[in-house]
Order: C-alpha cells, then structure tokens, then sequence
C-alpha cells in the first residue's frame, strides 16, 4: 500500500448528522489524513454521491466508514453497497453500531408512529387522512419516497461489518487514534470494538467510590446530588457501571449521570442485563417487597438499561414477532 | 412527451432534499416538488419515557443543532414539572444558548454563504467554497473565522459541560454552575467574539453592498416570496432566542397573531402531503390554501429575515444601529428579499455577542442556586425557543409521575417546508424556458433560494461549504442528460 494511496469513504444512513461533525472536530487532522489518503466520498465535506461508489469496482475502496441506523430502504440500499465496495467496513458511533437514540422507536410500531406524527398529534391539520406513502401518482406523475421499515437495524444486522467505533457521537480524540491505526494498518482481529478502551467507565470517572448499598433511587430532578461521590451510591441511576469507557467520563463530571452511549464494556454482550444485575447487587434490602419498592423508584428501566443498545438487544428478539 | 428533472442534493442532516421537475411537451414547467424522504419517529418513541430524560434524547434529532431542541425540550419539561426554574439557570441557558447562535451562525455565513456573494454566483465551482474565500479575504481573516467559531463552541463546553448532544439541563434548572474562574475564562473570548461579529457585518457590507450587482440580485431576483414572517420576540418586541412570545407578521407589516407558547396549537396546523415525510406548518385560523402567495395566505417563514421582520427592534443597541441600515437599504421593514436573510443573520449575532457581554457582567451569573426541586407535576407543557432555522416548539404531556404520554415537535426548519417548496419552483420556473436547456446556472440558482433557509438537511455543508447536486433529466424514462456540480 505504500505507493498507492488509501481510498476513503464516509457516508451515513438515519444519522443526525453529530457523527460527522465530531470527524469534523479532529480539526487539521483531517488534513493529515488527506495527504496519505484519497477521500472518494464524503457528502458533508467532498463532492460525490452514491452513483459514483455504483460505477466502482468491488474491492476499490480500502474503508468505508458508515454512521447511522438502517431505517428505510435507501440506508440499506447504501449498507450493501458499500459493503460490496469496500474492503473494510466500519460501524461508526452508536447508531451504527447498536442501533442508538433511534432504535428505541423498536420499543413501539410503525404503525404507532405514524399514528402519532400524522394523524394524531395535536397540530395535525383537522380531518386529516393522509399518510404519506412510498409511490404517490399525481395527475399522472410519479413520486417517490423510501419505504420506512418496520424497526430500526444496527449496520451488522444488514451487512458483515469489520469494525466498530462506539460513542453518541464518538469523542473526537479516539476517532483521532483510531484513524491513524487504521492509516498505519495497525489493527486488531476483525470484529473488534475500536476507539474505546477496555475497562468501564467507572473506572476512570474522578467521584469517591465507597461500598455502593441504596435504600432508595432518586431521579436525577429529585435530588441535589453531592457533586464528588459517585451518582448511584447516591441512588441516582447511572449506567458507568454497564459501560464502556473512551468519552472521557463526559457526563459524571458534568453532574449529570452516564447513559451508556459507549455501549458494554468488554466481555459484556447485553449491556442491559448487565446494568440490572449491578442494580440488583446494590439494592441494601432482603425483604421482597421492601426491594420491589425500592425498584419502583426506576421506572422505564428498559430505556436505560437500553438507550443505545434496543436494535442490539437480547432484548429485541421478544419484540420482534 | 414529459420530461422529469430529479435534483438530489446528497447533503442534508435530517434527510436528504429531493426536487422532482416535471416539464410539459414544450419543455417549460409544468410541476416541482420539494420532497423529504426521511422520517425517523421521535414524537412515538419518547413515549414511556421519564420526562427529564428527554432534553437529552431528543438533541439526536439533529446533531448540528442540537442545543435547540435540549432548551426546547427542557422549557417544555420545565412546564410539566410547574415551572418553578432557579432565575439564575434562565440565564444560564440563554447565555449557553447566544453563544450557540454564534457558532452555528458563523458556520453558516462563512462557510455556506459567503462563497457565493465572496467570489461570486457565477464563478468556477472549484473555487466557490470556504477555501476559496480563505484565498481570496486573507489567511488571516480565515484563521479568525475558525478561532471564533471554535471558542463559541469552547464557551458552551465550559458553561454546560459538552457542546455536541447537550446534557446539562434538568427540571428546575441546570446540572451544574458557572464558578467564578471559568467566567474569567469566558471573558476575553466574549470580548474577541463581539469584535468578530462587527467585523463580520463590515465584511458583508465592503463586499456584498458595495457592489451594485449584488445588491439588485438581492432586491430584484426571483427570490423573493409573498408569504408571511413567524419569531419570538421579548415584551419589547425585539428579537429573542430562548424566551418569549411568538408573533407573526404579514409582510405588509401588520401583526397577525401573538401568542403564548403554550396556545400554539390554536395558532399552527401541520399539513400532511403523501409525497414528502415532512409536515407542512400553516396559520392555523386561515386554514390550508395551498402553496400560495399572497396577503390571504397560510403560509409564513421561520427563518433570521423572519425573526427581525417581526421585530420592532433590536434588544441591543449595536444590532440595532444594523437594524436600522438593512430595513433602509432594502426599501422598508419588513422584507420579502430572501437572500437579506445572510443579512439578517450577521444583525443577530451581532445581538448574541452583546447578550453574552452582558451576562458576562452580571453579577448574580455565578451563583451556585442552579436548580431548584421541582414540586408538582401539572401534566402538560410546551416549550418554544427559536432554532437558528425557525421556531421550534416542542410539546409535552406525563402522568402524575412525571412519565411522558405524548410528544408533538414543530421543527425549526419544518416551518420552511411550503415556502422553499414554493421558493424552489418559482426559480425552477424563472429559469426552465421553453427552448433552453437546464444547465449549471439552475443548480447555481437553486442552490442559492435552498442555502437563504439554510435548510436542516443541508446545514452539513457548514463545514467546507458546498453542496454538490447533481440533475438528471429523463426523457419517458431514458436518461438524456446528466448536470453535475462538483465540490
Ligand atoms: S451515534 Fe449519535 S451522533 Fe452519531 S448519528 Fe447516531 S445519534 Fe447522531
Ligand atoms: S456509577 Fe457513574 S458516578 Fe459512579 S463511578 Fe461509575 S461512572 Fe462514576
Ligand atoms: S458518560 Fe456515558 S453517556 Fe455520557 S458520553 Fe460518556 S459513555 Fe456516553
């Protein structure tokens, strides 16, 4: 590889855009990057559009790094193709790697959303039946949108992925690292987490750790928690514990409890089981109803325990009959 | 036999803007619709969840943005739980979310805008970028351009702890203070934003109104539309960002509506096409009339020209000494010149920089009293403030809990959905004639009605600022043509 420069894609599928703009906060880096390879696509910053990874090669590409869920046709059209193109295929930030934010519409139907966002919502024009559809005919005119699917899929559920970067959107200094490693071909067995370390979050979070034993949960609003002891010691859910570290411990040092963006720490496949068990372990109570009442205090469990992760869930299997 | 034009602009954040031409025998159009192919559900899927959760699920909706829909969502919540918010952390976030304005702002203008007034709507793509600007205004300036936007993003990471995906507010409040050291620390970058803001409006003025041509094709080109204006204005009714009424305004200048935040569903109505997955916002108590201009219409925009177009004035005086200045060279406030949004977009940070000076001397700005804890749940709340790209409301209801049961979002740029509907095929028609052949100049043309909205799903060209589109021209189905503008 060492005369023939690298050939880069970066393209997106139902992202928000935050995945490209934290590969934008690499700043100069992006330069450096530029010199040892050729960027082939990347709509937010170079020219080109997926006609163009069409009239490739198999094979042409060298990385393609993809962001985003697969929620309509179009995202997995765009999925496959770059899989085809490219030789490594890496799942960039939460949504492509877990399903993220928007996987937890996999809690609910289609059929609910589009209910709620056309029909029902207070806003809604009055008497209106319309929906709108994949083909619409128009005096004779044909128009076209993608068919929105029925859940939303994380990239490995649609195409065989190499690599996956976590974080919602994944801190710019990993991302940083990471493309360097691959730039360098420095990389691990296909299938690994990169771009994040390997040990949880708690690990490297800066509040006093004591023996964690809780008496009751407090929601984050119900409480002025003690900005320098760990959050769930203080009965404030936090989810260090069920996660990955790589962000930099952004939201306990902000006095804001963890989410788990970076998805499970290694050796973890259910990033929700895992975050039950550490709750279970801390509850200070043997009476069951004394624990089911000191549980109460975490309602929707499911949407912590699986914020980024509903897509990537054992979880899903139940939902998706 | 028809002809069918499709522009695929491949930029976009909250999905990807279609145009489809449709051109009758002789070739002049017959049709143009502006369709959003993405879709992603957030109103269904926040249900369940705990109230407080959502200002922080709900910044996924867009990542460029996202501080407006965090502060929508927590003065939403914040009504759910009674309203009862620490003064102080009212200041905080509108502090935050000033400096917010200016980053994106900045992007916007300088990235997105300035090329095609810099160097020029007809000059060579190649060079009709932010590079290009860089090239021809100086390193220097284009160092500075990078400098600010960074420290604006830099003020709200030490304000709020992140500034991608926000985090920081909580019912009642905030997550944590501003502490006396990191105001300090603040200070000197808010003084050198203020300089960048004043020295921006000169920048437009020594290149865009000094130079005749420009000026027409601002006041006299096929941008301009007869529909009405829509922004949040304070008890003075000058412009502002977190608080405050909304009010709409005829383009003749005569109020329609003000209202309440939490009366807007008396006020707006979404109209539902089945081509587009994105809503049609209209004036509610005129009823859906289609997509038309005129004084008896529905239909209003939500963009900067909109918000100083229902502005009396402006909250601080250097913003409005340029107030001032753009209604007299564009002939009369309000406007219908949508190309003065670049404009109006400079006048705003202009206010952003002076708010932010002025919370910087505001002594009570580091007290610890952040957030107070909510007491009752009241069970519904609203919550607007106005997106870089429209007013944005976002609507909420919980059970005694505090458990959300129902979500409506009016989406800033969703408000523009009609207008650069509209917009897009007046110049598709201005331009398309019998006898001549689409060229280069539509997709120039175009592109530039698109960037005066500065669209959600283009907005990612903020960064290296172009927007590559492409034109594929069909003729019964076979392809007879292929325009491309490259970056
Ligand atoms: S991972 Fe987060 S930042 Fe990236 S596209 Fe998904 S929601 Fe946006
Ligand atoms: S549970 Fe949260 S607050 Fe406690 S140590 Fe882990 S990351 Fe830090
Ligand atoms: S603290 Fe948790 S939720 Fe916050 S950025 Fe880090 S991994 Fe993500």
């Amino acid at each position: 590889m060492a005369d023939k420069k690298l050939q880069i894609a970066l393209y997106w599928g139902a992202a928000c855009g935050g995945c490209d703009v934290a590969v934008l906060d690499t700043n100069e880096f992006i330069l450096d990057v530029a010199a040892v390879a050729d960027i082939r696509l990347w709509p937010i910053a170079a020219d080109g559009k997926y006609k163009d990874i069409e009239a490739m090669a198999d094979g042409e590409l060298d990385l393609a790094i993809f962001n985003g869920g697969v929620r309509n046709s179009e995202n997995e059209h765009i999925a496959h193709l770059l899989r085809q193109k490219s030789k490594l295929l890496v799942a960039f930030g939460s949504c492509a790697y877990m399903g993220g934010i928007p996987g937890l519409a996999n809690l609910t139907s289609r059929e609910k959303i589009l209910e709620t966002a056309y029909r029902r919502n207070p806003s809604i024009e009055w008497g209106n039946r319309v929906v709108p559809q994949p083909e619409t005919k128009l005096n004779g005119k044909e128009l076209e949108i993608p068919k929105f699917y029925r859940r939303v899929y994380k990239l490995d559920q649609v195409v065989d992925v190499d690599y996956y970067i976590p974080g919602c959107p994944p801190q710019p200094d990993r991302v940083r690292e990471t493309l360097l490693a691959i730039v360098k071909g420095e990389l691990p067995p296909k299938g690994s987490v990169v771009g994040a370390f390997d040990h949880a979050l708690c690990e490297d979070c800066p509040r006093t750790k004591n023996e964690k034993k809780v008496k009751k949960f407090y929601r984050p609003w119900e409480i002025k928690a003690d900005p320098d002891t760990c959050l769930l010691e203080q009965g404030v859910l936090c989810c260090g514990v069920a996660t990955r570290s790589g962000c930099g411990v952004r939201c306990p040092t902000s006095g804001i409890p963890c989410r788990g963006c970076y998805g499970p720490p290694p050796g973890v496949t259910d990033q929700g089981a895992k975050l039950a068990s550490a709750v279970a372990s801390i509850v200070d109570s043997k009476d069951p109803n004394e624990i089911e009442e000191i549980l109460a205090g975490l309602p929707d469990f499911t949407s912590f325990a699986y914020r980024y992760g509903v897509a990537a869930s054992l979880l899903q299997r139940s939902y998706r009959q | 036999m028809t002809k069918t034009i499709v522009i695929d602009p491949i930029t976009r954040l909250e999905g990807h803007g279609k145009i489809s031409i449709f051109l009758d025998d002789q070739g002049a159009v017959e049709d143009c619709y502006f369709q959003i192919p993405e879709f992603r559900g957030f109103e269904q899927f926040v249900v369940g969840r705990p109230l407080e959760e959502l200002p922080r699920i709900v910044t996924r909706i867009c990542g460029v943005c996202p501080a407006s829909h965090h502060m929508a969502s927590a003065k939403a919540v914040d009504a759910c739980f009674g309203n009862e918010v620490a003064p102080v952390a009212h200041k905080l976030r509108d502090m935050y979310y000033n400096a917010h304005y200016i980053h994106s702002h900045t992007a916007h203008f300088y990235a997105l805008a300035a090329p095609d007034f810099v160097m020029g709507p007809d000059a060579d793509p190649a060079v009709r970028n932010i590079l290009g600007v860089v090239g021809k205004v100086g390193l220097e300036i284009g160092g500075k351009v990078i400098r600010c936007r960074g420290l604006a993003q830099e003020i709200q990471r030490v304000i709020g702890g992140r500034n991608t995906q926000d985090i920081w507010c909580l019912p009642g409040g905030v997550a944590k203070p501003l502490k006396p050291e990191e105001l300090e620390q603040i200070k000197p970058w808010v003084e050198e934003l203020y300089d960048f803001t004043v020295f921006s409006l000169q920048l437009f003025a020594d290149v865009v109104l000094n130079n005749p041509q420009y000026v027409e094709l601002i006041l006299r080109g096929p941008y301009t539309l007869d529909v009405h204006s829509m922004g949040l204005v304070d008890d003075n009714n000058a412009p502002n960002f977190y608080h405050g009424k909304v009010r709409v305004v005829d383009y003749e200048g005569n109020e329609i509506h003000k209202y309440e935040p939490k009366d807007y569903a008396e006020y707006v109505a979404e109209h539902v096409e089945p081509w587009s997955y994105l809503k049609f916002p209209f004036l509610k108590k005129r009823g859906w009339k289609g997509f038309v201009e005129g004084i008896d219409t529905s239909i209003y925009c939500a963009t900067p020209l909109a918000r100083l177009n229902v502005a009396d004035r402006m909250a601080t005086p250097r913003a409005q000494e340029a107030f001032e200045q753009m209604y007299a060279t564009l002939g009369g406030h309000p406007s219908r010149a949508l190309l003065a949004q670049h404009w109006a977009r400079l006048i705003e940070m202009v206010q952003n920089a002076e708010t932010l000076k002025a919370y910087c001397a505001d002594p009570e700005i580091t007290s610890d009293q952040v957030r107070v804890i909510p007491r009752t749940i009241t069970g519904e709340g609203v919550g607007i403030v106005e997106a870089m790209r429209g007013t944005l409301t976002h609507h909420y209801t919980c059970d005694e809990q505090g458990i959300c049961t129902s979500a409506n979002l009016i989406v800033g740029t969703t408000n523009n959905n009609a207008p650069i509907h509209m917009v897009t095929k007046k110049v598709a028609q201005a331009l398309i004639k019998p006898g001549v052949e689409p060229d280069q100049g539509l997709l120039n043309m175009i592109e530039m009605a698109f960037r005066a909205f500065d669209p959600c799903y283009s907005c990612a060209t903020h960064s290296l600022g172009k927007m590559p589109l492409e034109v594929i021209i069909y003729r019964g189905g076979e392809l007879v043509k292929t325009i491309k503008r490259n970056c």
